[in-house]
């Protein structure tokens, strides 16, 4: 069934905040801040968003899943990505930073100021730069004694 | 052949380029395109292989990167060719002598030291060419180069720290590193060679700063920490009038390797 009531920038942005990261599913493409801009014409919906890293692997799935969330509104839909401006670690939403925790991931801050996702202590060790996707950093938590992955600020 | 005849060939390539400007602009982005496709698929073959796992993720992580910007450069270079050829045309299709990066990433990978010192050169030169673009008149380099500078923070971290824990190690670290600045090093420059659209390119304002005061900043910047560690001054680049085309057997080799799927399946794509 199409939807009647009229479409809006905010209710595209609504179904968007179903959208999850593929690879971070507690965090929405909005808590994110992915979201660059949102145009909604008589019969086409157009998205852009913005790439957290260049060669972020996880793009094109997240270009499917908008266009399969948006579809029942029943027009098309363009996803596109932009380079308009850069994405930062500081369009992270709160709700997003919760998201990053609740998935054992700490949000982004400065090595020294980052904290254990498990148990918030601040005895923590960076182990490297790289973690196992280009968004994460790999540290050791010397409170509970687990390794745990830190989203690197950028 | 030397650059400039085979600038001139790869140059009349540029069919749908149109004006001085534009043709100047493609040469600028396929130089900086293949300079990180090659530099990122040949440090992929760490993968699996990396002296310890960190730097195993490290190593995959950054030559990622790097193919991630090629993708990007090669996207842009599509919008000003526009000749209906994409970035995976651009990226595959051509013959190896077609492609435009430095002669220093035209050498093999070699051991760890080797790869070590050949990032420390490539990152810091490109660092700089990065600055030189970062106040580009082509807004859609402009912003690309805004978001690729906040990722190569990353890669200078790591690399700085590597050649200092090589330089300051002694012993056959130190002198695995002095064999690879040695055979590298009056290949340094090429990444920082002028290109025979320079003038255009600085007139139009795609680039700040025309190419030899870009690599006198990078030497200058090598220079104080080369003589904090101890490191011989880098020579002058060797062949400048090479610095971009008659690739090495290496790069023949490494070629057939990034082309083999797209040879194999032609169309296929992921």
């Amino acid at each position: 069934m199409v939807m009647t009531a009229p479409i809006t920038a905010a209710t595209v942005r609504e179904v968007l905040g179903t959208v999850h990261d593929p690879e971070i599913p507690t965090v929405s493409i909005v808590d994110l801040g992915l979201v660059h801009s949102i145009d909604v014409g008589a019969d086409r919906i157009a998205v852009e968003l913005l790439p957290t890293f260049v060669a972020c692997p996880a793009l094109e799935v997240i270009r499917t899943d908008v266009g399969a969330a948006l579809a029942p509104l029943g027009r098309s839909v363009d996803v596109s990505f932009t380079f308009a401006v850069p994405w930062t670690t500081d369009r992270l939403t709160d709700a997003g930073k919760a998201g990053l925790r609740a998935a054992g991931i700490a949000p982004p801050a400065e090595p020294s100021a980052v904290r254990c996702p498990f148990c918030e202590s601040a005895k923590i060790a960076i182990d490297s730069l790289f973690g196992p996707a280009l968004c994460r950093s790999l540290f050791y938590c010397r409170g509970c004694r687990q390794p745990f992955e830190a989203f690197k600020p950028i | 052949m030397t650059d400039g005849a085979a600038f001139q060939s790869i140059a009349m390539d540029f069919e749908g380029a149109g004006d001085g400007r534009a043709r100047a602009l493609a040469l600028l982005l396929l130089s900086m395109a293949d300079d990180e496709f090659v530099i990122g698929f040949s440090d992929s073959e760490w993968t699996g292989i990396g002296p310890i796992l960190e730097e195993d993720v490290a190593i995959s992580s950054l030559a990622q990167d790097e193919l991630g910007h090629a993708q990007a450069l090669y996207g842009l270079l599509a919008e000003t060719v526009a000749d209906g050829r994409d970035a995976d045309a651009w990226a595959y299709d051509r013959p190896p002598e077609g492609y435009l990066h430095a002669r220093l990433l035209d050498h093999a990978r070699g051991d760890w030291a080797a790869t070590i010192a050949r990032r420390y050169l490539y990152d810091t030169a490109d660092s700089a060419r990065l600055e030189a673009l970062a106040g580009s008149s082509h807004a859609p380099l402009r912003q690309l180069v805004a978001k690729i500078r906040r990722e190569e923070r990353y890669h200078l971290m790591h690399v700085q720290t590597w050649i200092e824990r090589l330089a300051d190690a002694g012993g056959e670290s130190r002198d695995r590193l002095l064999a690879a600045l040695a055979l590298l090093g009056p290949d340094a420059g090429t990444v920082l060679a002028p290109l025979p659209g320079e003038a255009a390119l600085v007139r139009h304002g795609i680039v700040t700063e025309p190419f030899a005061t870009i690599e006198e900043r990078w030497r200058t910047g090598v220079a104080a920490t080369f003589r904090a560690l101890g490191l011989s001054e880098l020579p002058p680049t060797a062949r400048p009038d090479r610095a971009r085309t008659d690739h090495s057997d290496a790069f023949r080799t490494l070629y057939s390797d990034f082309t083999m799927v797209r040879r194999s399946e032609v169309g296929a794509t992921w």
